[in-house]
């Protein structure tokens, strides 16, 4: 097999120069390019960053959604042995100054107006980004920045500079080895600075090529690309997968179409974190409420059988034939309709990860028959170091070590990996790197686990948020914040949750409501709102948040270890938690420390004892304008329950 | 930045009346090419009336209007629309059964050769026609950004999203003038803004002369070239945004004078 990604790009084109590479739909309607016009785009734009100046081992900047010539853009500066460093797209632009700096970027290519202001915001502090092209047009015709082009320009450029010095590209492609430098991934990361995770074409292609064979992947799949592609989890699976098996990858129109998509589409193979199939069950859910009793009726009907019965025959345990046909007929009136309307009539591998997953969702996806099946990876091991089995799929595990993989659990409960798809080091950091590889070649993951009787992996939480709580009536009780709030997490009308009670004596928490499925709750009962923070401050909805603070304390309490852990206080926060104030993640993970500091007076209030506290905070609204969002907040009371489950 | 051209809609002392009502009384003003015109004004000002009277809804009792040199005191809606000239209505005038896709190939009409009969039938030209009709009214959803709506019937979309496809329907004409009716009325702050984008954008990729009536000062004030400010059929005021705002006529039409 080929071992560069340029290097597998022509022995497609190749092989298969009509086969279908890429699709997007343009004006309503699904366009194909082949693997061989690709292989012709690629050429010319690699030809086209060469005559700009790009030299191997420089990085380039790609920032836009999945878009077909944005990947050439990264095949095109692969082939120069350039490195490619994808940026999250909805990112503000001092996000981009740190990478920008970090790697040194004088070129880079964009997908709109959007990204090209921000492209331009960052070029103000940093002057050596000399070259921004872009690849949509709109809104740019009066824009005459130095060193601002259209993508065209260079592929035209790059067109007339091959056809000048035709051996140059196959040379170049030719030059770059398997232990190159393929890409540069910045992790978000929960504090401090991103990190650029630097993988090599080999790293990248072992990992990709491990998980195609473990779920035998063909050149037959189709895949939505939809993720961010700066995020490494939309990169394997969009780019280094399928330039290893050579399937089709679907570019969706725009970021609201891509239900509509997906229902066109039909993918054959599909990844999403958790929140999509949560936002996916809850539509479902509430559409149903708005359906008449007779649908209704049979709806609940078949499901409670589904569930009953479908995850047994989704692991290949025996079903009595009674509950087979019953389960058939069940398919032909309403999963298979369901499954269909939801895009997943062809899925043959779902994949979920980057958050634990509410065990009713999981066996919902799997009762209607859709192989939904966890992993366990993350930017610094290429993905896939655990995956799960097709018939061993569970709600509270992430899988069985695949090929190539080791794992060990260190004495503090850490899980350490060692593997061929481990990164090379943190970008210009060798601190970091001398943090997380030890000279064995053994991988710090930072999270608490263990395997478990049957060889899965169980991750409980990061190791560093595990605390314990102090003084009070469950002193030295382990605290593990991530755990509970997942538990919160798995109730519909909540959101995120922050839990707070490391060296503390008792848990609070913040909750944010999930505006969809409380503002359905709330219009059925006839409640008016006016938006997020008068919704979310409603006595009502704070009863019904107390009910599932509660029954999270009952869950909580039959867990010896984790008994302590129950909440005691909680409030429901006056804003949504958002990555543009810092407060999540780019992935969407809270950011519990920054959160504690901005909210301070909140936390503080919660345990003073207080019963409600005023509080102001300054919000930056999508477009880039700051505001400010007030409300006198209520902290309300939990019930917790003795560790034998009586109420205390 | 944008330039504007010569005069291409010429309105010379208009008057219409309503029986006794005076609607409005010896109005001029003109509009240039590639320039983004508002007529502002209180409630029963006459603002309305004047896009009809542009429009040819109604015929004023004297003055004349040229469009493009051509002056004409008789014109139905059809020969206006012929000549280029679209518009929006404050109330909106979709077919709300009917999907975004749909609505807006009505608004390509005009360009089809094909009789009803062919259409209904879908006999000689008419598929082939209709599919070309169908690229150019996607290059309208792409432009306004209502991909995810493309088979919503128009009703069941919200009121700002409504505007938007209305706005689409009349761009479907492929004007050279195009008249808004209050496109920001009803509509929150955010779908204001994304509305005066829409208008810029128009008006700068596509190079078409907009006249639009508005309520809202704030907004016309940021994306107008020259304003006209009518009070009770009168016109009080005329000139750049920023010679309007400091006219004492207009700020006390609007804001009433100290006695």
């Amino acid at each position: 097999m080929p071992s560069t990604f340029p290097s597998l790009l022509l022995e497609h084109a190749a092989r298969r120069p009509t086969a279908a590479a890429l699709r997007e739909k343009d004006f309503g309607i699904w366009q194909t390019l082949d693997w061989q016009s690709l292989a012709a785009l690629v050429r010319a734009l690699a030809c086209g960053l060469a005559e700009a100046g790009l030299a191997r081992g420089q990085h380039l900047v790609v920032v836009g959604e999945n878009r077909p010539r944005l990947y050439a853009a990264m095949l095109a500066a692969q082939s120069l042995g350039a490195v490619p460093v994808p940026l999250y797209q909805d990112a503000v632009a001092g996000e981009f100054v740190f990478p920008v700096t970090n790697a040194e970027v004088t070129m880079a290519i964009v997908e709109d107006q959007e990204q090209v202001d921000k492209m331009l915001e960052v070029r103000a502090t940093c002057p050596f980004l000399g070259r921004i092209w872009y690849d949509d047009p709109r809104g740019l015709r009066h824009y005459d920045e130095a060193g601002l082009a259209p993508l065209e320009a260079l592929i035209a450029a790059g067109g007339a500079a091959d056809r000048e010095r035709p051996a140059f590209f196959d040379a170049e492609v030719a030059k770059t080895a398997p232990d190159d430098v393929a890409a540069l991934f910045f992790t978000s990361g929960t504090t401090g600075h991103p990190k650029g995770v630097v993988h090599t074409h080999a790293t990248l292609i072992d990992r990709a090529a491990a998980g195609a064979r473990f779920d035998k992947l063909t050149e037959r799949e189709e895949v939505l690309a939809y993720l961010p592609p700066a995020w490494v989890g939309q990169n394997i699976f969009s780019y280094a997968q399928w330039l290893v098996c050579g399937y089709v990858v679907n570019c969706p129109e725009s970021a609201s179409t891509v239900t509509i998509d997906l229902k066109e589409i039909g993918p054959t193979y599909y990844f999403a974190p958790p929140r999509v199939f949560e936002g996916l069950l809850t539509t479902v859910m509430i559409r149903m409420e708005d359906a008449g009793r007779i649908k209704r009726g049979l709806f609940h009907r078949c499901m409670a059988l589904a569930r009953r019965v479908g995850p047994r025959l989704m692991d290949g345990q025996p079903v009595a034939w009674a509950d087979r046909l019953r389960y058939a007929l069940g398919n032909l009136l309403v999963y298979g309709p369901l499954r269909n309307t939801l895009g997943f009539s062809r899925v043959r591998v779902a994949y979920t990860a980057g958050e634990a997953i509410g065990p009713d969702l999981f066996t919902f996806y799997r009762s209607i028959g859709i192989n939904l099946k966890q992993l366990y990876g993350s930017t610094e091991t290429a993905v896939f170091v655990c995956l799960q089995p097709d018939h061993e799929a569970r709600a509270d595990t992430v899988g069985v070590p695949i090929e190539g993989v080791e794992i060990r659990v260190s004495d503090s409960g850490e899980v350490l990996v060692r593997s061929k798809g481990l990164l090379r080091e943190y970008y210009k950091n060798p601190a970091a790197t001398a943090e997380v590889l030890t000279p064995e070649g053994w991988y710090h993951t930072g999270d608490a686990g263990f395997l478990d009787a049957g060889g899965h992996l169980k991750i409980i939480d990061r190791v560093k948020d595990v605390g314990r709580l102090m003084g009070g009536a469950n002193d030295g009780a382990l605290f593990a914040p991530k755990y509970v709030e997942n538990k919160l997490k798995f109730f519909a009308h909540i959101k995120e949750a922050v839990a707070f009670g490391d060296k503390r004596e008792t848990v609070c928490a913040f909750i944010n409501i999930d505006m969809e499925a409380v503002g359905n709750w709330a219009e059925r009962r006839n409640l008016p709102y006016a938006g997020y923070t008068d919704l979310a401050q409603k006595r009502e909805v704070y009863e019904l948040i107390r009910e599932c603070v509660e029954k999270v304390n009952a869950d909580l309490s039959a867990d010896a270890m984790l008994a302590g852990s129950q909440i005691s206080r909680f409030l429901v926060l006056h804003k949504e938690l958002d990555a543009d104030d810092g407060e999540l993640t780019r992935t969407r993970k809270v950011r519990r420390g920054y959160i504690a500091e901005r909210y301070r007076i909140l936390v503080d209030a919660m345990y003073g004892g207080k019963t409600r506290q005023y509080v102001e905070t300054a919000v930056k609204f999508e477009d880039g304008r700051d505001g400010m969002v007030a409300a006198d907040l209520v902290i309300a009371d939990a019930r917790t329950f003795s560790a034998l489950g009586k109420a205390a | 930045m944008r330039k504007t051209g010569d005069v291409v809609l010429d309105v010379r002392n208009i008057s219409l009346s309503f029986g006794g009502v005076r609607a409005l009384s010896d109005i001029s003003f003109d509009v240039r090419e590639h320039e983004i015109r508002a007529i502002v004004g209180p409630n029963g000002a006459g603002k309305s009336s004047m896009l009809n009277c542009i429009n040819g809804v109604y015929q004023p009792q004297q003055g004349t209007i040229a469009l493009r040199g051509r002056t004409f005191r008789h014109m139905n809606s059809r020969q206006v629309a012929e000549m280029g000239v679209a518009r929006t209505f404050q109330n909106l005038a979709l077919f709300k059964g009917m999907s975004v896709l749909d609505n807006l190939m009505t608004g390509r009409n005009l360009k089809m050769r094909s009789n009803l009969f062919m259409q209904a039938l879908r006999l000689g030209p008419a598929q082939r026609e209709e599919s070309e009709q169908r690229v150019f009214v996607e290059r309208i959803i792409d432009f306004l950004e209502i991909q995810p709506y493309r088979k919503t019937p128009v009703g069941r979309m919200p009121y700002g999203l409504q505007k938007r496809v209305d706005l689409g329907r009349a761009l479907a004409m492929e004007p050279q003038l195009l008249l808004l009716d209050e496109p920001m009325a009803g509509m929150n702050v955010e779908e204001k803004q994304d509305m005066s984008r829409f208008i810029l954008d128009v008006n700068d990729e596509f190079g078409t002369t907009i006249v639009l009536i508005e309520h809202d000062m704030g907004v016309v004030m940021d994306i107008s070239d020259r304003v006209v400010v009518l009070d009770y059929g009168r016109k009080i005021g005329d000139g750049s945004p920023e010679e309007v705002r400091n006219d004492a006529d207009v700020i006390s039409a609007y804001l009433g004078t100290a006695h």
